[in-house]
């Protein structure tokens, strides 16, 4: 573990997006004490202002403060994104792994389920259960974790099929360790590692989707500050105020950078392939 | 081949019956009656019961389903409640206009990425290929619809290169293609990073193969290897991943066409969102996963024209 974390420091692109997301972690917690302003407090006297002076990004339509918008809005794609990952590593986790260690007809039948979720466009899966369950923070959640449940399905299903075959858990059956033991207590540390990666780097897909989500118009709703919905905002009055888009346009692309460049650098250091190198 | 090609439709059937009955599932379960949904909270009983009556929501379950199967195997996916016009007529409307973005964006991947990851591959560690893989990782990260105002703050409305606007007349190709520029742009970059990256990992593994090595020594061109027996033996997972994508292309062409406000599935399927059109999108959901799988037929179909042993097997 400590050769494994050695080496994912030692590229500097690894480096660089955790120093990225780190920094987009602490803006977010501490967005109540650094945030120069109420993210929702209007000052219709200095509407659109430009980036300088005393809005140091400039304000919106409303005279609302950017940076201050900017740093509360990082709250929401974390959380969003956050839980939706958790729901979906959870969830598809245990269906893979249950798919694996059941077999049979079972597996069958769940993993054609999975094929079929896997078969529609992400984005427009998304779409549409937001739309239809009305767009707030939980239910956000629960589509992009829908969204995100049929991969992990597949990424714990295989190493859990090679795994039951082991002596270790044979051994564990022949003292009559019950399934959930053998399952959550001896398979589960062992796919762990696999499922962790492949959770960095869909958290990258998820802050995406959340965006994509609030930039339609599907996100939390205003006034709260969204980045997706920042950059609508700002695309609305492109004309007058091209920073309005660029800024949380920019936010967003290096979280996802951030936390892409993080996922590369797990995977590869995990990857036994590119491990003899 | 002709064998080849109907095992792999009669693979698809049962994969676009699951899909149907997903499609089915999902408009069902979600809260909400689409009778009061579309005649609002303040709807007199008799007035939902001859909506719901109208939309053949009164039948049993099981009718219903089996109703939507059966029309939905002809092609019928019966009216959009907001134009009254038939669902796949309104659906081919606009689907060449999604169909030309599809394509543009992958042809405009294909030869950025393609080239760049062999690039990339043939200078491991060297300075091109940390560029490249650099560049790949951020192309990647990029929302379309942050990328798409990016390009068209800067071709546009800065420099005017290109219409903002983009409903394209059908019937003039130059208007078609010029207006398809910005928007091809947005996706073909994305897609031009995803197939570097996968090219640059297929070369690699490809060259380090016993079989370059020997093409060499018998005295083969250094291009004509890398070209024809390298990109050969790659292009198989080169092909997986564009097939793949093209769901993702899909998905990020609503996003594209809001953009550029240009018309196209992904228009439709917001505005039959917002207009609670649900036999629209029941008809929209069909057709998209029809899409996606019409897409891996093909590439299951390219494999067997790459790699003969595929068709074999």
């Amino acid at each position: 573990m400590k050769a494994l974390l050695a080496k994912v420091w030692a590229n500097p692109m690894t480096f660089l997006g955790a120093l990225l997301c780190l920094a987009i972690v602490l803006a977010a917690v501490l967005a109540p004490w650094i945030a120069p302003y109420d993210p929702a407090d209007q000052d219709i006297i200095s509407r659109l202002q430009p980036p300088g002076g005393a809005y140091p990004f400039g304000t919106d339509q409303f005279g609302r403060d950017i940076l201050s918008r900017l740093l509360w809005g990082a709250r929401i794609s974390l959380t969003v994104s956050l839980g939706a990952i958790a729901v979906a590593v959870v969830i598809g986790g245990t269906i893979g792994m249950l798919a694996g260690y059941i077999g049979g007809t079972f597996d069958l039948l769940v993993m054609q389920v999975m094929d079929v979720l896997l078969s529609f466009p992400s984005l427009i899966l998304g779409l549409i259960v937001v739309a239809l369950l009305g767009p707030d923070l939980i239910n956000l959640v629960v589509a992009i974790a829908l969204t995100a449940i049929a991969p992990f399905a597949r990424v714990a299903r295989a190493p859990t099929m090679a795994l039951k075959e082991r002596a270790f858990v044979e051994a564990g059956r022949a003292l009559g360790f019950s399934h959930p033991r053998i399952l959550f207590r001896h398979i589960l540390p062992n796919i762990m590692s696999e499922v962790m990666v492949m959770a960095s780097l869909w958290m990258a897909t998820a802050v995406r989707v959340e965006a994509s989500l609030s930039f339609i118009g599907l996100g939390v709703k205003p006034p709260t500050a969204t980045w997706g919905g920042m950059t609508r905002d700002g695309f609305e009055n492109i004309l007058d105020a091209p920073w309005l888009a660029i800024l949380p346009g920019l936010a967003i692309l290096l979280l996802v950078l951030g936390l892409n460049m993080v996922g590369d650098g797990l995977r590869d250091a995990t990857d036994p392939r590119l491990r003899q190198e | 081949m002709l064998g080849f090609v109907l095992r792999r439709l009669l693979a698809a059937i049962p994969t676009l019956l699951a899909v149907l009955t997903l499609v089915f599932v999902i408009v069902r379960v979600v809260p909400g009656d689409p009778a009061l949904v579309i005649l609002g909270d303040q709807a007199t009983p008799e007035a939902t019961a001859a909506v719901r009556e109208r939309l053949g929501l009164d039948r049993p379950l099981l009718v219903q389903y089996f109703d939507f199967l059966g029309s939905a195997l002809q092609g019928d996916f019966g009216n959009s409640l907001v134009t009254n016009r038939p669902i796949l007529s309104e659906v081919r409307a606009v689907l060449p206009h999604t169909v030309d973005l599809t394509l543009a964006s992958m042809v405009i991947g294909v030869a950025i990425g393609v080239p760049v990851g062999i690039w990339a591959a043939l200078n491991r560690n060297g300075v091109i290929d940390v560029m490249a893989r650099l560049l790949s990782l951020i192309g990647l990260s990029f929302p379309v619809f942050v990328s798409g105002v990016f390009l068209l703050l800067a071709f546009g409305l800065h420099w005017r290169l290109f219409p903002v606007i983009g409903s394209a007349d059908l019937n003039d190709p130059l208007d078609r293609l010029h207006k398809l520029v910005l928007p091809a742009m947005t996706l073909g970059l994305l897609m031009a990073a995803y197939i570097t990256r996968v090219t640059r990992s297929a070369m690699l593994q490809s060259l380090g193969e016993d079989y370059m090595r020997t093409a060499r020594a018998k005295g083969v061109p250094r291009r004509r290897v890398v070209w024809v027996h390298g990109l050969r033996n790659a292009a198989l997972p080169i092909v997986t991943v564009v097939g793949l994508y093209v769901g993702i292309l899909l998905g990020n062409s609503v996003l594209t066409e809001i953009v550029f406000n240009r018309p196209g599935l992904g228009k439709i399927i917001v505005g039959a969102l917002n207009q609670r059109d649900y036999p629209m999108l029941q008809g929209l959901l069909v057709i998209y996963c029809f899409l996606i799988v019409i897409v891996n037929l093909i590439t299951d179909l390219l494999y067997g024209v790459i790699d003969p042993r595929v068709k074999a097997a």
